[in-house]
């Protein structure tokens, strides 16, 4: 029933996802270059800061930067993802309120626009693997453990789409839990090693297993496996974040279904 | 008799609300611990009944906030009543007023698009009615401008003709004619007295002229403070109405 109604809205899927898109990058001059330039440029900047503190030769690191960019894609993307879905109910309210239509498409959606930008984007780490394998420096091990990399990245897509439907819900009925998002994303970014190896904290094992029940902890440890370390990706992270990953999607579904008939009061 | 196009049974719609707006973490957490979260309710419709047969074409009058656009929201699907039962048979296109669905900065081709797969049309089949939605919307040189640069009476025109070419069963029309220029108008009568009639559309119009009501509409139904205190012929309501308003 469910999976007919998304299935007789696919048109509307697509438009949305396609508007989030076009209207993203219209006026402005680079266009959908911006994807690339983005997280070239904070990718740099993090080098440049953290490249001294994190980034000594490390066997578990290969090679830093491509460590650093892998991890900060995957995070861009669970951000903006989530982040967009959380106001797409509330942004779309006057739609909402007037035609019959299947309001979680809006989330859903969101996390779609967000993955084909996310997935443009990583053109930019292959980008960056194939000049240090040419330069030879540190050059990522690539095996045939990298076409596994789509793993990791559907875990993650279900995640943004069960972690959107539940903020989409809280933000109809208060406006805060943006700003509430907002400081929790960013200390998501300090929770995830993005730039740094658990290792190199020195803190121990306690606090490296609390680190380990953050879901992104395991997709980018497991995307590593596949674009850097070329290993093959710890079962234990691929059972804990895809059963994480279902369970946000469950959850979130199920509160949206209960609420949304309230919506329309609320908005 | 044969089915009805819409069927209203006995349908009430509360709105709980709070003595003062919710809408932030903390308010709700203070209240909730000085269990202040009482609600006041605001019954927007009491036990409205009736029925519409495929292609009638129904005027809905009533005073500012008697409940006209609650009702229509119902039957458009977009709100679930309190209490009752609403069956509508077919294709439902609601006419946005001011065509307040549209993405600000989409173009009015986009729009189209956008605004179908919203009805839930494919880009396949508004491609092929696009030229004739252009065409009756008379908008040929602005479509490729975003809709933030329309007017408002332009908007309403491309909201309009989006609207009727999707060949709906059911058109709800909440107000959409008063706005446009009286040529305009005029055009949108026209193509609900032709086209619609000829195709049997069931036609619902919220409208505050009696004498719009009396000229497009078969029937027609009063409201007045959530409660149907009049159904009929057009003729009939209207004159009801007619005297409501002098007594005011």
């Amino acid at each position: 029933m469910f999976f007919k109604e998304l299935y007789d809205y696919r048109f509307l899927l697509r438009e949305i996802a396609a508007k989030n898109i076009k209207i993203q990058y219209r006026n402005s001059v680079l266009g959908v270059l911006w994807t690339f330039v983005q997280p070239l440029l904070t990718t740099l900047v993090l080098v440049i800061i953290f490249g001294k503190i994190f980034g000594r030769d490390d066997p578990d690191l290969v090679n830093y930067p491509i460590y650093l960019l892998s991890g900060r894609l995957l995070y861009e993307f669970y951000s903006k993802a989530t982040k967009r879905a959380m106001r797409s109910v509330t942004l779309s309210a006057s739609v909402i309120n007037k035609v019959k239509v299947p309001k979680y498409a809006y989330p859903i959606a969101s996390v779609l626009s967000e993955f084909v930008t996310g997935l443009i984007s990583l053109l930019v780490l292959v980008g960056f693997m194939v000049f240090y394998i040419v330069a030879n420096d540190h050059p990522p091990h690539i095996t045939k453990y990298a076409f596994l990399s789509f793993v990791p990245l559907v875990i993650l897509f279900f995640l943004c789409i069960g972690v959107g439907l539940i903020l989409s819900t809280l933000a109809v009925f208060f406006k805060d839990v943006e700003y509430l998002y907002d400081v929790f994303t960013m200390l998501l970014f300090y929770a995830t090693p993005i730039f740094y190896a658990p290792k190199a904290l020195g803190t121990g094992a306690r606090i490296t297993r609390l680190l380990e029940f953050n879901p992104l902890y395991s997709v980018v440890d497991m995307f590593r496996d596949c674009v850097l370390r070329g290993q093959l990706m710890d079962g234990g992270e691929v059972l804990y974040a895809s059963l994480f990953a279902l369970g946000t999607v469950v959850l979130g579904g199920l509160l949206f279904k209960s609420q949304q008939d309230k919506f329309i009061l609320y908005l | 008799m044969s089915e009805p196009a819409i069927l209203v049974e006995d349908v009430s719609m509360c709105f709980k609300l709070h003595a003062k707006k919710v809408d932030n973490l903390k308010e709700y957490f203070i209240r909730r611990a000085k269990r202040d979260l009482t609600k006041g309710e605001f019954w927007a419709l009491k036990h409205v009944s009736f029925r519409v047969e495929k292609g009638e074409r129904l005027g809905v009058l009533g005073f500012n906030g008697a409940g006209k656009s609650t009702v229509l929201k119902i039957i458009a699907g977009v709100m679930r009543p309190t209490e009752g039962r609403v069956h509508v048979d077919g294709v439902i296109a609601p006419l946005l007023e001011l065509g307040a669905g549209f993405d600000q900065s989409y173009s009015g081709r986009e729009n189209v698009y956008l605004y179908g797969a919203t009805m839930g049309f494919p880009r396949k089949y508004l491609r092929e009615r696009y030229d004739s939605i252009v065409e009756f919307a008379e908008l040929q040189e602005k479509m490729e401008q975003p809709v933030k640069n329309y007017s408002s009476g332009q908007r309403a025109r491309l909201g309009f003709a989006i609207a009727t070419a999707v060949e709906p069963d059911v058109l709800i029309a909440d107000e959409v004619l008063s706005v446009g220029d009286a040529r305009f108008k005029a055009k949108c009568e026209k193509r609900i007295m032709g086209d619609m009639v000829a195709r049997g559309v069931t036609v619902l119009l919220v409208s505050h002229s009696t004498e719009q009501v009396r000229r497009l509409c078969t029937k027609a139904i009063l409201l007045d403070k959530g409660e149907l205190i009049a159904a009929g012929t057009a003729d009939e309501v209207c004159a009801v109405y007619d005297k409501m308003v002098k007594k005011k």
